[in-house]
């Protein structure tokens, strides 16, 4: 757990507001600065600062620890591991989670097995610039953290504020185990808080968002400002929807999850990604299997459509899950 | 250190010299005799899955690993028993990876080749073939980064690993890095059973070098001195600063891909080939030639009593019990998944 004060990111937090990317930006910095045996590594994040600008003005600051890779993700990652077990702490950005797939070799059979296999540890941290953004299509939109959850030996997070974006990243960085990063591009620009947070919600902790009584809606990334809309439509019409942030997926805080859904005896759980496995698949099982007599209606889960992700506006407000979808999967359950 | 080959041999020992017909005779015998043991502990039932020895490629391996320093990385593949004791890997540990006991570096959890002990810098490879070019460069960039200066990373790979992406990117990687990379390719002719002519078109694969900027070497890998000479040489290249090197050795595998293989689709041409020489025999001939052939008797004496301690040893060692193992793939406290999901 790190102790987030703020106080050193001059120039940071005399800004009006900071964005979701400006805090990814900002922990990257500070680790840097703090951590001698923290690099990043990736395509164009050096003098161009990133596809996104994750890493604007890093590679002047830190000269030689903020370096461009060619184009080969699997050497990317593989390079990761090899510095990881020399003592380093990697951070590799990909330029879209979409390409990570190239990776996924070195990722899930290299840097997760490490540890297990070895008992020495493999810290690095892989930042996935994740999910739909208008008009991106089927390589440039997906959500990968099913994949990464799936293996043992990972960590994964998917932060959905600003504030859960810096203290995260930062404890990803100090964490002994490798870590996916699932950052949301569609946060990146339009999430904005007044100033960096100083203080961190506890690691692995899931958050309740807004707190409910008849329904709970358990979900991460940038579906939790999607749920957020969705519950405020059902006050209007007299329900209580208890909004829970995962935070980190995996692992899963079932604890809270079991919790709230002992309050509110039901349960929906949205994820962006596609429907066959992944995390709402995992609370839904976990709430069937251990909170079965906690539930008032059968468990439900609403993700996207089992399809690639589909590039015209139209197409992609009806693939993936929104607040008028997750409003409705609510009022499907609260009937039951 | 001077490279010294054949022909200096017969003056006296000096200060710092080393003798390869000791050095890498010595290491390749122990490989060989142990390797025996291994394959005989399989066939007894005694070894639970695979085997995969390293018979005939031991003279390209060990001197790779004889090449290297203490600090440096190695990244061995599945016929580097040589090059693994060559390096340093205490026997007994090899032992014990095979028999799974719960004192070797992987405890029963990973086993046979796939070994390997980060504190003397043997990276344990993954199955997926050219994952370890990419990790070694990885190490080197992290001993750049910290200061580290003067070390090299060996890796190995067969004529099968060449054709992966990931053996591409990784050697495309350390070439624009310029790092300290050795990656020694011993191309046998086969990959499992597949042979050359379906795993690559180039007439040669040290022709590749040019193609990735590297500095390329071809060796007869049959021959022990010249393998000693071109390592010890790519090594020392790398060493000074002349970025990565290919190195490739044409032999052949005198067994099958793993003891559970005939090797029967090796065809009989290849193997009456001067590629198909068994280079533990070379070496014999070699030591005979130097009038050493009673230090050769001793050396395989001394093999024998070694290999023959390390598995007594570890035939007594305790193996892993389930109920006492930590159930956890992830170290950071409050990550471990394995008690929440029953």
């Amino acid at each position: 757990m790190c102790h987030v004060d703020g106080g050193n990111l001059r120039g940071v937090t005399s800004l009006v507001s900071v964005t979701y990317l400006d805090a990814i930006r900002s922990a990257q910095e500070r680790a840097l600065r703090e951590d001698p045996r923290v690099f990043l590594y990736g395509q164009d994040i050096g003098r161009f600062g990133g596809a996104f600008k994750a890493t604007k003005n890093l590679a002047e600051k830190f000269p030689g620890r903020v370096m461009d890779s060619p184009i080969s993700e699997d050497a990317m990652v593989g390079m990761a591991v090899g510095a990881a077990m020399e003592g380093m702490r990697p951070i590799v950005e990909m330029q879209f989670a979409d390409f990570s797939t190239v990776g996924l070799n070195q990722m899930l059979n290299h840097a997760a097995t490490t540890y297990w296999r070895t008992g020495k540890p493999c810290p690095m941290v892989l930042r996935l610039p994740s999910g739909g953004t208008p008009g991106s299509g089927p390589f440039h939109s997906q959500s990968m953290e099913a994949i990464y959850c799936h293996y043992p030996g990972i960590v994964v997070m998917t932060p959905a504020t600003v504030e859960d974006a810096y203290t995260m990243l930062l404890e990803a960085i100090e964490m002994a185990d490798p870590v996916v990063f699932c950052e949301h591009k569609l946060l990146y620009y339009h999430l904005k808080s007044e100033a960096l947070p100083e203080s961190a919600v506890p690691a692995f902790r899931a958050r309740v968002v807004r707190a409910g009584r008849d329904i709970t809606c358990v979900t991460y990334s940038a579906m939790v400002h999607e749920a957020v809309v969705a519950a405020e439509e059902l006050a209007e019409e007299g329900y209580e929807v208890e909004v829970v942030d995962l935070r980190t997926v995996k692992p899963l805080d079932t604890d809270t999850i079991l919790a709230s859904v002992a309050r509110t005896g039901r349960l929906l759980a949205v994820g962006e990604s596609w429907p066959w496995g992944g995390a709402s698949a995992e609370v839904v099982a976990r709430v069937a299997s251990e909170g079965f007599e906690l539930l008032d209606a059968p468990p439900k889960r609403l993700n996207a459509k089992d399809t690639p992700i589909p590039y015209h506006p139209n197409l992609w407000a009806a693939h993936r899950p929104t607040a008028v979808r997750i409003a409705a999967g609510l009022r499907e359950v609260l009937r039951y | 250190m001077a490279i010294r080959v054949a022909g200096a041999l017969e003056s006296k020992p000096k200060k710092g010299f080393v003798d390869p017909i000791e050095s890498l005779g010595r290491t390749m015998l122990r490989a060989r005799v142990l390797e025996d043991k291994l394959g005989n502990l399989y066939r007894a039932g005694r070894i639970v899955g695979g085997v995969y020895l390293g018979k005939g490629q031991e003279a390209l391996s060990g001197a790779g690993g004889l090449a290297l320093r203490k600090g440096d990385i190695f990244a061995p593949l599945i016929r580097d028993m040589a090059g693994r004791l060559g390096f340093g890997e205490p026997m007994v540990d090899a032992v014990r990876a095979y028999l799974g006991s719960r004192l070797g570096p992987m405890k029963g959890r990973d086993g046979n080749i796939h070994r390997g002990d980060l504190s003397i810098g043997i990276l344990p490879m993954i199955s997926h073939l050219g994952a370890m070019v990419a990790a070694v460069a990885g190490g080197l960039m992290a001993k750049r980064m910290k200061g580290e200066k003067g070390r090299v990373g060996l890796t190995c790979a067969g004529d099968g690993a060449t054709s992966t992406g990931s053996f591409h990117e990784g050697l495309n990687l350390a070439a624009v890095e310029k790092l300290p990379l050795v990656v020694v390719v011993a191309d046998n002719g086969y990959a499992y059973s597949t042979s050359s002519e379906k795993q690559f078109a180039c007439e040669d694969l040290v022709d590749r070098a040019k193609g990735y900027g590297l500095e390329g070497h071809g060796v007869d890998g049959t021959d022990p001195m010249a393998c000693w000479k071109v390592l010890h040489h790519a090594v020392e290249r790398a060493r000074g600063g002349a970025g990565p090197q290919l190195v490739v050795g044409k032999l052949l595998r005198l067994c099958g891909h793993g003891e559970h293989d005939d090797g029967l689709y090796v065809e009989k041409k290849m193997r009456s080939s001067a590629r198909g020489k068994d280079c533990v025999s070379v070496m014999e001939e070699e030591a005979k030639a130097k009038g050493r052939m009673q230090d050769w008797r001793n050396w395989k004496e001394h093999a024998v009593s070694e290999v023959e301690a390390a598995v007594r040893q570890v035939l007594e060692e305790p193996v892993p019990d389930p109920f006492e193992e930590d159930w956890c793939a992830t170290l950071t406290a409050g990550t471990c998944e394995a008690s929440q999901v029953s």
